[in-house]
């Protein structure tokens, strides 16, 4: 038994406790979450029908495995695996994008190896940098972003770069 | 547009390597097989998914968020002591940051644009550093529970779907405060304005 498989149970009797506490119908809170959940699906789907086709046209190609050996000292110096690169591009660009990117990572490579931890954490933890942006800077009517975006692309940047290390440091390397 | 670009660059690269390799039978079926996966993919995480939405549905019902923000205002003051001084403004921003924290990004963005439209006020276009600075702590993820991508890793059989966690919020953690620390030096190298 692992200590992580408490966290659900737990988490969803406190939720649970803890909306009744509040006075919350929590049922029917949790149906109408549930509901947009089902938006978010909808719009995630039809980005996996886009890219997942040409992500496995990619992959069998032979283009990946070339593009991990001809980059290998640089992967290496870097401590990413090289499988990573093309969800590092497009992160910062489009959420449902990435997320099939990612999504096809751990699926090929399975949830708990090296690769698929590394393209989770990634994506766990950062954003849609470009879009994020685009939303508050439009709404505020600024167009002189200055040092905005560079900060935040060195954000996403250490964030792929620490997700390798960390994933290498708590699991082990591969 | 640069997805764009993306999509077709993969496109064109797997037609070059197809032919220079003879896989071209290879890579026509996997064009194919592919768009089934999206399908599948869809469908093996949507209960998860959905099962989270519900939960973090409950939490903002039941005025979590509120309380959590209330806490988080004293940070924030000392994050932005220009927009702090504006109540409404720093209730707003730390409305936005804790839906954040919740993973409550369609919760989030509402009170983050009502902070940045304060905040933008009298600037004339052009984003001051606290107005970086809140642009910068959106586009890092400090996310606590990435819920969507555990409903990934769930959907391809893993058993404990959370053990990221510590890594994603050592990452999480270590990128916010790389783009706060960036957005800091940029703003001493491009002059003292403020």
């Amino acid at each position: 038994m692992k200590f992580t498989s408490w966290f659900l149970p737990v988490l969803f009797t406190c939720i649970g406790l803890w909306g009744l506490g509040q006075g919350v119908d929590v049922y029917a809170a949790l149906v109408r979450g549930a509901e947009e959940g089902l938006g978010i699906l909808l719009r995630i789907v039809p980005a996996l029908m886009a890219l997942l086709p040409a992500i496995a046209m990619l992959r069998a190609s032979g283009a990946v495995e070339w593009l991990a050996e001809a980059w290998e000292p640089l992967w290496t110096a870097l401590g990413i695996p090289p499988e990573c690169a093309p969800l590092m591009l497009a992160r910062p660009v489009s959420g449902s994008g990435a997320l099939a990117v990612a999504g096809e990572l751990i699926r090929t490579y399975g949830p708990d190896s090296h690769i698929g931890r590394v393209a989770a954490v990634m994506m766990g933890s950062t954003e849609t940098t470009f879009y994020t942006a685009a939303v508050y800077f439009g709404a505020a009517g600024i167009r002189k972003t200055r040092h905005a975006i560079p900060a935040a692309l060195i954000a996403d940047l250490t964030g792929f770069l620490a997700a390798a290390w960390t994933v290498s440091w708590l699991f082990g390397p591969n | 547009m640069v997805l764009t670009a993306l999509w077709t660059g993969m496109a064109a690269l797997s037609l070059l390597f197809g032919a220079a390799l003879g896989r071209m039978d290879a890579v026509s079926e996997a064009a194919l097989s592919g768009a089934a996966s999206a399908v599948e993919l869809g469908l093996s995480m949507a209960g998860a998914l959905c099962l989270w939405n519900g939960v973090m549905e409950v939490l903002r019902q039941s005025g979590l968020a509120e309380k959590l923000a209330k806490g988080f205002r004293p940070l924030l003051r000392r994050l932005f002591p220009k927009a702090g001084k504006d109540p409404e403004t720093l209730a707003a921003i730390s409305a936005n940051v804790t839906a954040n924290l919740l993973g409550l990004g369609n919760a989030a963005t509402p009170p983050g644009i009502q902070a940045v439209r304060r905040m933008a006020r009298g600037l004339d276009g052009r984003a001051d550093r606290e107005v970086c600075r809140l642009v910068v702590l959106n586009t890092a993820s400090i996310q606590l529970i990435p819920a969507t991508v555990a409903s990934l890793r769930a959907a391809a059989g893993c058993t404990a779907p959370f053990d990221i966690l510590p890594a994603v919020w050592i990452t999480s953690f270590l990128s916010a405060g790389a783009g706060l620390l960036a957005e800091t030096l940029f703003s001493r190298l491009g002059g003292t304005r403020p």
